[in-house]
């Protein structure tokens, strides 16, 4: 059926933001602020800044067309859609959004559910923030559209408990959309009934993994889950259950609208579309940037980021959030795409490119991703809950000016037993780039040791810590 | 035990968007603690009861959520974060500053239970680093300065 948007539109008087400049200055203190660049091709931020969280001006902006589209199209045609469009997932590992959409059974005796994973924790990423406080409409259709492709009724947007801002805005967007039809019984006079519901986290980083997500959502301790089998076949209550990252869906009404063509030749072969590039540490203009995957990494540290202030030279960036082994800087002429960066032994991840200046120190540095990663771990697995902890006190002591010889290759050692023994993947996100700060920076890593202070720093406390056999 | 209105609707409708009635636990946890300032014995009982779960069961998730607390804490919560980005732009003299202003350390409560204080990870503002959560607002492109004003500010609304 057609729909006439005008109709749905409500006039929205005084309160249209006229441009986004003032937008920007009756921003509220607790909302980020927006940047921009000439090379940005926006197609999630498209609505940044437009005051799209009324559902009115979301209407306006082609707000729920893509939904009333797919709602035309064969669930096969949709998936086939996403997967030429060669969106890969967001969230981390980057796998193909089709694909994984098309590993769910057709027939379930079991419902079937649409994960939105707002849970954004990985050090260096504050994007998902931003599509949640600007557009969450866009997430929601998202959700519809991937619940329409694989035959689902029900959808979840899980955001993590910090973003509790975000959730008034998520939650007030749900409303709105049932009040107009777009969510409920028969959305759109169509016949299919979708329901979405918000829910909350209270402080985890594991709970973004997808099996700990889930058991997170059942109200439980987020402890993963074994796999096969995967969630796309035994998910959420038993039932097929297809996960994606809040910018993976935000993506998809624009590649439903555009066409996978047009959104696959955004990005190099297999990279589809764009990326919002977190861009953060040692930057003259840091910031959430759109830009097309491929994008040279030098250019957006360079041009984009405005290149490294206060006369500091470019040590080493981490690609893709804290996870991701560091690229030092004679490795930054690189395309930001997941097989670019696979090649260049490092990975997108979840888009957090962290920049160092030559006023880092590594050691500093190895030691505060690990402290997140011990903090963070479950604790299920022997080698993580037990290598994150040797690690972290080895690092610790380190750095304290407590470091032997042997320890450095006894910390490369132990990250490298860690790799793929891990129930989960924090294990690997713990050891990768811990292995590469040994690696690349093993100087920095001897020039700590007999009790010479940290050179790095003005005063460095010397703690006793136990030293390791 | 009471609650406010607005939290009893919350929760009973809660309750209809989920096959089991245990999955509202995390963000009911959350909202009561928000309400009730952290999360006490009678609290644990009362949610054990309305969603059919043992006591041990409710704590269990409790201890597991960073941001679920059983106990007390000040009237604000200032949460620094020092992770990677934050790090990178003086998130831990921030930190520093802080401890020395209101003289706690980290998990520490002031004696006048306006403030506490915790060293937190990444609370994703890195783009805006250094960044810190008071309760839940954020503020972001912290200084010593700014961080000092903040807190100021805080103080004057808390003693009102
Ligand atoms: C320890 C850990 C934490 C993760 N955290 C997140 C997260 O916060 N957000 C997210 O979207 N994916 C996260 N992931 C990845 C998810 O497991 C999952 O792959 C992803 O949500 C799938 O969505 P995508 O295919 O759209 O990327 C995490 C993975 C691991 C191992
Ligand atoms: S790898 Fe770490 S986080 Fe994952 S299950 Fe094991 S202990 Fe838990
Ligand atoms: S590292 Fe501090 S907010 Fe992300």
């Amino acid at each position: 059926m057609i729909i006439d948007f005008r109709l749905l539109i409500e006039d929205h008087g005084t309160s249209t933001i006229k441009n986004q400049k003032s937008t920007i200055k009756n921003r509220q203190s607790k909302m980020a602020s927006l940047v921009s660049h000439p090379d940005e091709v926006r197609v999630v931020s498209k609505r940044f800044g437009q005051g799209a969280t009324s559902i009115d001006r979301y209407l306006e902006l082609d707000g729920y067309k893509a939904v009333q589209k797919a709602l035309g199209m064969q669930p096969d045609a949709i998936v086939n859609e996403v997967k030429n469009s060669g969106l890969r997932g967001r969230g981390g590992a980057g796998f193909n959004t089709g694909l994984k959409w098309s590993f769910v059974p057709k027939q379930s005796p079991k419902p079937k559910y649409v994960l939105c994973n707002g849970d954004e924790s990985e050090p260096g990423t504050c994007k998902d923030r931003l599509i949640f406080e600007h557009d969450p409409h866009a997430v929601i259709e998202g959700v519809v559209i991937a619940g329409l492709a694989v035959g689902s009724h029900t959808g979840y947007i899980y955001i993590r408990g910090e973003y509790r801002y975000l959730s008034e805005i998520m939650q007030k967007a749900l409303k709105d959309a049932y009040a107009r039809g777009f969510l409920g019984k028969n959305i759109l006079g169509s016949g299919y009934d979708f329901d979405v519901y918000w829910h909350g986290g209270a402080g985890a980083y594991e709970v973004g993994e997808e099996s700990a997500l889930m058991e997170s959502l059942e109200g439980k301790r987020g402890i993963p889950r074994v796999r096969p089998p995967f969630p796309a076949v035994v998910g959420l209550w038993g039932g097929p259950t297809v996960i994606n990252n809040a910018e993976t869906l935000a993506s998809v009404p624009p590649i439903i609208l555009g066409g996978a063509e047009w959104y696959a030749a955004i990005g190099p072969p297999k990279n589809g579309g764009t990326r919002l590039f977190c861009l953060s540490g040692n930057l003259a203009r840091p910031g959430v940037y759109e830009l097309p995957m491929g994008y040279n990494l030098k250019k957006m540290i360079y041009e984009v980021g405005g290149g490294i202030p206060n006369s500091r030279k470019l040590k080493a960036v981490v690609p893709g959030g804290s996870s991701t082994p560091c690229l030092t800087a004679d490795e930054v002429d690189v395309s930001m795409d997941f097989d670019s960066l696979m090649k260049a032994g490092s990975m997108l991840g979840s888009g957090g490119v962290v920049v160092l200046d030559d006023s880092t120190c590594i050691v500093k540095f190895a030691l505060r991703t690990m402290k997140f990663y011990q903090h963070e771990s479950c604790g299920w697995c022997i080698p993580c809950r037990e290598g994150t902890d040797w690690l972290k006190k080895t690092l610790t002591r380190f750095h304290a000016g407590g470091g032997l010889k042997k320890d450095i290759d006894n910390i490369q050692y132990l990250a490298e037993n860690m790799l793929g023994r891990t129930f989960c993947p924090l294990g690997d996100a713990a050891a990768m780039p811990t292995i590469a700060f040994v690696k690349k920076f093993r100087k920095e890593f001897e020039d700590h040791l007999e009790g010479k202070p940290c050179p790095f720093e003005k005063e460095a406390a010397i703690e006793q810590l136990p030293v390791m056999a | 035990m009471r609650f406010s209105d607005q939290f009893e609707q919350r929760f009973s409708e809660m309750l209809t968007h989920y096959p089991t009635k245990r999955s509202v636990l995390v963000p009911t946890l959350l909202y009561a603690q928000d309400e009730i300032g952290y999360l006490t014995g009678e609290a644990i009982t009362e949610f054990a009861r309305r969603l059919d779960l043992t006591e041990l069961e409710v704590r269990n998730v409790i201890s597991y959520y960073s941001m679920l607390t059983t106990k007390s804490r000040g009237k604000y919560n200032v949460q620094i974060c020092t992770n990677i980005s934050c790090m990178l732009r003086g998130g831990e003299d921030i930190f520093q500053h802080c401890k020395k202003k209101l003289g706690i350390g980290h998990k520490g409560t002031t004696a006048d239970g306006l403030f506490s204080l915790e060293e937190v990870e990444c609370i994703g503002a890195c783009s805006w680093a250094p960044a810190a959560q008071v309760n839940y607002d954020f503020h972001e492109n912290l200084t010593p300065e700014k961080i000092d004003k903040t807190l100021d500010e805080y103080k004057k609304k808390g003693t009102q």
